[in-house]
């Protein structure tokens, strides 16, 4: 698959570098608002709407932001995103609305839109960006509705609102409280390493669910790896220490 | 030469106490609890009891065969898990609240930080709590065929009057092993008599809460009510049997003085002004995580080190 191609910024966001399960990004809405499995998908998708959005004008911009103030300029446009999709939500779902509540405002600190600002959009160009967007926002959406689907399910015995346990099933309440978010997330992170390593055994090319490359980072041409970006931010500053 | 010259490695002289032996020692000591249990509350206790026992056992047992490990269920800890869990379960709970309660203790709180010795958490309360909130309605259905109402600790709370010789029996309703005081003392002094534990965990978690109780119990010293409180709920099979689990107890000895100080505290703040009549289990849950912290400020310090230099 071409790097930077949308096919493969699409697989790299939803498996790869799944923000959830592998690069352990954006916990806090990850845990607090995945009580069932219509607000971890609400939560997904309002995400991955910002996330696009944001990643396709910074990407845009990336010329003209100069590089000394680049964070605050991120935030800005994040931040406009998120109001914008903040008063649409009010507007014409507002059931999601109070039931996400503060975590929508939060999305502007949402680790992830910042991350792939910073390692990603402003770097690369704005077509490649924008489904690195739509990528990372699928994967943060899927995670997010198979978390809280299982904590809807084993908590309340319900999928998406409809009973789907028998009558006999007696809820085990822990799960939709905050101690059932660590359970189910350390759960499923375990799953996906076993499958992981089970497929390694067997001498698999399981490069495409694992998180980091293990590779020289120097000599590598993946532009759009996380690891890449703190050693590349490393470098640079060295370089502008040494040229102080 | 002798022929009873032999060359071996140290150690030499080797301690006939065993994990297991302890272990053995400890269930032993709870029987009396769990037989009065089983008289008080009939062939449910005795079920419940049986089902968690087996299921902490083979939860362990399979654990460790999956992960390829040495299968340690010889040495009788899942056994102490299980007994400890089902007497503090309330006699009418359904089987599988037992079979529930067994594996999480097991996996999640034992095995999963790395099996005896590594779990920083009493295996048997934190599956207690566990079950706590997550079952709240059926962990607190005290009303079995012998008792109905609340526990004496309850009606003690909404200031009601209670027998007092009947708690101390244990002719009361409560969870399956807590009702006995009488019980759980001959249990313990069994331990204390083998050397098993000693009093100074017990001794300040029950004189602080003694303490505290006069202070800001609402009663003054007032013999009935303190002793009451003692005998009510869960605090004796707690201060006894929880409270001195070798795993989750502090190791130095002014450690375990002020860990018994704390339980008393957290338990005489969470009977007293909590919204629950009973807190013994959460007291010594969240006493279990100070144990790090009270073990750092109170390591003896090695002769010659610390103090002012002359």
């Amino acid at each position: 698959m071409k790097p930077n191609s949308v096919s493969e910024r699409l697989i790299n966001g939803l498996i790869k570098e799944n923000p959830t399960f592998v690069l352990m990004l954006g916990m806090c809405p990850t845990l607090a608002v995945t009580t069932s499995a219509i607000n971890g998908l609400g939560m997904g998708l309002t995400t991955m709407v910002v996330l696009a959005l944001s990643n396709m004008f910074i990407s845009m911009l990336r010329k003209i932001i100069p590089d000394k103030v680049r964070i605050p300029a991120f935030i800005v446009i994040i931040a406009s995103f998120v109001t914008v999709v903040e008063l649409l939500l009010k507007a014409f779902i507002p059931f999601l609305y109070s039931a996400l509540g503060l975590y929508i405002p939060l999305i502007v600190v949402n680790c992830i839109i910042l991350g792939r600002a910073e390692a990603y959009a402003s770097k690369n160009g704005v077509l490649s960006s924008l489904f690195d967007g739509v990528g990372m926002g699928l994967g943060f959406t899927c995670a997010l509705t198979i978390i809280g689907a299982v904590r809807e399910l084993i908590g309340a015995g319900e999928l998406f609102g409809v009973m789907v346990m028998p009558e006999s099933y007696v809820p085990c309440s822990i799960f939709v409280l905050a101690p059932g978010a660590f359970f189910v997330l350390a759960g499923l992170t375990a799953i996906q390493n076993k499958v992981k390593i089970a497929g390694e055994k067997k001498g698999k090319d399981m490069s495409k669910i694992q998180s980091g490359c293990n590779s020289d980072c120097m000599n590598c041409g993946e532009s759009g790896c996380s690891r890449r970006m703190i050693d590349e931010t490393a470098q640079s500053r060295k370089e502008e220490k040494s040229n102080d | 030469m002798s022929d009873l010259m032999k060359v071996s490695s140290n150690p030499h002289i080797r301690s006939k106490v065993t994990t297991s032996n302890i272990m053995l020692a400890v269930v032993i000591a709870l029987l009396p609890a769990a037989g009065f249990g089983i008289y008080n509350f009939g062939l449910d206790a005795l079920i419940l009891i049986l089902v968690t026992v087996a299921s902490t056992v083979l939860t362990e047992f399979l654990y460790e065969k999956g992960m390829h490990k040495k299968v340690t269920v010889g040495d009788f800890s899942a056994v102490v898990t299980g007994i400890l869990l089902a007497l503090n379960l309330p006699p009418k709970a359904p089987w599988w609240i037992g079979v529930i309660g067994g594996i999480f203790a097991i996996l999640v709180v034992k095995m999963l930080f790395g099996g005896l010795g590594q779990n920083f958490m009493n295996p048997a309360l934190g599956a207690r709590c566990f079950l706590l909130i997550s079952y709240t309605s059926i962990m607190c259905n005290f009303e079995c065929d012998a008792y109905t109402g609340p526990t004496s600790l309850a009606s003690l709370k909404a200031g009601e009057s209670v027998n007092i010789l009947d708690m101390v029996i244990g002719k009361t309703g409560g969870t399956i092993g807590e009702t006995s005081m009488i019980a759980i003392v001959i249990g313990a002094c069994l331990l204390i008599l083998l050397g098993v534990i000693d009093l100074k965990i017990p001794g300040s978690y029950i004189l602080t809460f003694v303490v505290f109780v006069i202070l800001f119990g609402g009663h003054g010293f007032d013999p009935a009510y303190i002793s009451a409180q003692l005998a009510g709920g869960g605090l004796m099979l707690g201060a006894f049997f929880m409270a001195t689990d070798y795993v989750t107890r502090p190791v130095t000895k002014k450690g375990q003085y002020l860990y018994g100080v704390v339980l008393g505290l957290l338990t005489g703040i969470f009977r007293i002004f909590g919204p629950s009549a009973e807190g013994v289990s959460y007291a010594i849950i969240l006493g279990n995580l100070l144990v790090p912290l009270i073990e750092k400020i109170t390591m003896p310090k090695a002769f010659g080190k610390g103090g002012e230099r002359a």
